[in-house]
């Protein structure tokens, strides 16, 4: 008992301040990457080496579109070595209520060579990089109401159910670790639960297999409503690697309603804070 | 190629004993002889092998080579680990008589394997005990995905019918309770029907599969490169050690090799997952048990190890850093720095954790005894990995068949007898020591030079085979290339689907409330499993 203690004392207060502060993350992390849109060159590089297609682009009648989707991206960098127009950055708040937030598509025009080359008049990039959500300014005023709209909405604090529907584990690593000191859910009045039937939120990893689909919708059913759901990783978000084959379905929401989306492969547990917290701003307000 | 001395004596041996009914022998790596035979022979070239030369029938799968050979070939990977070398057997079947003789009455770790290929290339099996479904779930239709004809996006129609059926178990006062697949705790999805008299379980049956996402199907799909990200999610807590399996597969395959640099920072990181994975396992099994406040401390030690990854590779579960050739970051002076003081400053913290548990007696009360796998059943069932050496049955690839640096560094591979939860969570403690020794060695031995072998393209039609001891047990990857580099077969092994029979045998006349230590105290991989 007083090893216990001791143990504890010594290792003193170890939880993280976020999103009051922004995410500890290393200067060396991968988060998204980014495209200088307006000097880039040539999509084709790192089209093919893209694992995922998360970077495509469609030639048509001299005209390319390249469309970047943060749903499908792995992080992973590969497409920052082949293309100096791309570096990784390491933001990792990249969570969407719409999926359509996730990409971001612009228009040049083509060269014959296979090149490209800004358009005069390029179209706006819809949930372009300044555009997407997660400035920790606004991440910690969202924290400071959650409790109390968890409480008015729900009248109690917020109960999440995970759900792994065919995913490698690598979400799951991740998650294990928001119940432990370090990121610590439960200051936010935020806990696991063990039945769908006490939760408000489910949780969803995995391209959501053939041999799971069921299973997640009746974990779904047995949900009293107001209910949230939240797809995770890029196969959640997207089917990743997988997409759509013979076993799986290609993305939780094929099967369900999602109502927020955490890009990542897998996403960090700041990720994961900042896309419950962006879920929990999304529930309905009751009059 | 000639054979490796240490395995002349074997290779001799069986030339020998079957001459005359041997097809051909190939060897195109010394330590990986080919022996193509008749289905005949199957039985008794694993009976011989076995008793001669105590090899391990490591891997069983198939390969639809109708187009190239007009036949499906059936591989038995056998692993003499005296002798440092692999024996493999193929057999050709026909696709007139698309049908199999099962080994599982002999070899009771195939019964998994060998239904995966009854399902997955629709080769009949003959003489199996159980030979129902295992990969796709009863209520899938008649297909076969793994054979070349059956397209990848295949989109299936939605079932109707009968779902899996379990055995009935019967007898007065025998009630089942089934579990899953979706569980309480926030683990991977599996079914468990417990059949008890009371409160001690009599009867285990297992239902898996429920992640089985198309991978091996997938990987014939992709360009070689893109396959190291695909292996990266093949069971995630072993992202690096499944992607430095595949990369040796494919390394061996070109007949390249990593430079001394990549192999010492491959195995690093091999040990860093290691660390980060037995110290949250030591933390869960102690939540089992209700003492939260180790978990607590493990799961703020695990993210330090988390983090030192992210700092050196740029990702927490070191996803990116496998590389064909070698790895992809190198690591320079501030990194390594970072690294010896994570170890200098885990070192204490590991002392202090592992005192707290036990001497915790409430805590030691209910890991000893508990879940005991007896040792002669883990040899029986040829477990594996940790949860081998938890039960005496002492393999590890990192010094039977040294991979990586790992013949560069001293290290000693901790085994146990007692084979019950506190002796796995007691060879995950050693292990962790054990690591931190290894990483020390490799950081004062660091050889100069590029990280990564530059492998531009690789030949096709070549087979091999890549291997990695990963955190919870031996992985290997066989691989048969293609034109384009592409794959025309990617076989995965995750040392889970070797150790689940383990979990049945071990939960026997235990309580039913101590089927989650349990089971985390073999933390096999479903998603490694299912694929
Ligand atoms: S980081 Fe990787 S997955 Fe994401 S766009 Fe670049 S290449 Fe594709």
């Amino acid at each position: 008992m007083f090893n216990i203690l001791r143990n504890s004392l010594r290792a003193g207060v170890v939880t993280t301040s976020y999103p009051s502060t922004p995410p500890e993350v290393s200067s060396r992390a991968r988060g998204r990457p980014e495209i200088d849109w307006a000097n880039w060159q040539d999509a084709r590089p790192a089209a093919a080496s893209c694992p995922t297609g998360a970077i495509v682009h469609e030639d048509r009648d001299g005209r390319r579109t390249a469309h970047l989707d943060l749903a499908k991206c792995l992080f992973c960098g590969l497409c920052a070595e082949a293309d100096p127009a791309i570096r990784m950055t390491n933001i990792c708040e990249c969570a969407a209520a719409i999926r359509t937030d996730l990409v971001t598509s612009v228009s040049y025009a083509l060269k014959p060579d296979g090149t490209h080359e800004r358009m005069d008049s390029a179209p706006a990039a819809p949930g372009s990089i300044a555009a997407t959500p997660g400035q920790p300014a606004s991440i910690e005023a969202l924290a400071k109401v959650i409790q109390a709209r968890a409480a008015k909405v729900l009248g109690r604090s917020l109960h999440i159910r995970e759900v792994d529907a065919g995913s490698c584990n690598g979400c799951e690593v991740e998650i294990v670790g928001l119940g432990g000191p370090v990121y610590d859910l439960e200051r936010f009045g935020i806990h696991f639960v063990a039945s769908p039937r006490h939760a408000d939120m489910l949780l969803v990893t995995g391209p959501v297999t053939r041999n799971m689909e069921l299973a997640l919708k009746k974990t779904y059913d047995a949900m009293p409503a107001p209910r949230l759901v939240v797809a995770v990783g890029a196969c959640g978000c997207s089917g990743g690697l997988f997409g759509r084959n013979y076993a799986t379905c290609g993305a939780v929401d094929a099967v369900l309603p999602v109502d927020v989306y955490i890009p990542g492969c897998p996403p960090n547990p700041f990720a994961l804070l900042h896309g419950i917290l962006l879920a929990v701003d999304r529930l309905p307000r009751r009059s | 190629m000639n054979v490796l001395p240490e395995l002349q004596p074997a290779f001799a041996d069986a030339r020998k004993v079957f001459n005359g009914r041997l097809t051909a022998i190939e060897v195109p790596r010394p330590d990986e002889v080919y022996f193509h035979a008749p289905i005949e022979l199957v039985a008794g070239f694993c009976a011989h092998l076995h008793r001669k030369w105590d090899a391990r029938l490591v891997s069983v799968f198939a390969d639809d080579a109708r187009t190239d050979a007009g036949a499906f070939h059936l591989y038995y990977v056998y692993a003499i680990d005296s002798a440092r070398g692999f024996f493999i057997q193929r057999a050709s079947v026909s696709p007139d008589r698309p049908e199999f003789p099962s080994l599982t009455d002999a070899v009771h770790g195939v019964n998994w394997q060998e239904r995966e290929i009854q399902d997955l290339f629709g080769l009949r099996l003959l003489g199996h005990p159980n030979a129902r479904r295992c990969a796709l779930h009863d209520d899938w239709p008649e297909v076969y995905p793994l054979r070349k004809d059956f397209a990848l996006r295949t989109v299936l129609p939605a079932f109707q019918g009968v779902r899996h059926k379990f055995r009935e178990v019967e007898g007065e006062g025998v009630f089942q309770v089934p579990v899953g697949p979706v569980h309480a705790g926030i683990i991977e999805p599996g079914h468990f029907l417990f059949s008890v008299a009371g409160e001690p379980v009599l009867y285990l049956q297992l239902r898996l599969f429920y992640t089985h996402k198309g991978t091996e199907k997938l990987f014939e799909s992709l360009p070689i490169g893109h396959g190291v990200r695909l292996a990266e999610s093949i069971s995630g807590d072993s992202a690096f050690a499944h992607a430095t399996a595949f990369c040796h597969a494919i390394e061996r395959a070109a007949g390249l090799d990593a430079p001394p640099r990549g192999r010492a920072l491959r195995t690093i990181c091999l040990e860093l997952e290691r660390l980060y994975n037995h110290l949250s396992d030591i933390g869960a099994i102690c939540t089992d048990v209700a003492f939260v406040t180790a978990n607590m401390h493990a799961l703020r030690l695990k993210e330090r190890v988390l983090r030192v990854n992210e700092q050196l590779t740029g990702s927490r579960q070191l996803r990116g850093q496998a590389c064909i050739g070698g790895v992809r970051c190198d690591f320079d002076a501030g990194q390594l720095d970072v690294l010896r003081q994570l170890i200098a400053s885990l070192e204490p913290e590991c002392d202090a954790l592992m005192e707290l548990i036990l001497e915790s007696s409430g805590t030691r009360d209910r890991l000893e005894t508990t879940g005991w796998l007896r040792p002669e059943v883990a040899h029986d069932l040829g477990v594996v990995g940790l949860a081998g050496r938890a039960s005496g049955f002492d393999h590890d690839l990192r010094r039977d068949f040294p991979h990586a640096f790992y013949d560069q560094v001293k290290f000693t591979v901790p085994v146990r007898t007692e084979g019950d939860v506190l002796a796995r969570l007691m060879v995950r403690r050693d292990e962790i020591y054990q690591s931190f020794a290894i990483i020390l060695q490799v950081l004062a031995q660091l050889p100069a030079g590029p990280v990564q072998t530059r492998i531009d393209t690789i030949p096709p039609d070549r087979t091999a085979l890549g291997y990695v001891e990963g955190w919870r047990g031996e992985i290997f990857h066989w691989v048969r290339t293609a034109p384009g580099n592409r794959l025309a077969r990617c076989k995965i092994k995750d040392p889970s689907l070797q150790n689940w029979p383990a979990l049945s045998e071990a939960i026997l006349g235990n309580i039913v409330p101590d089927f989650p230590v349990v089971n985390k105290s073999f933390n096999l991989s479903y998603s490694g499993t299912d694929r």
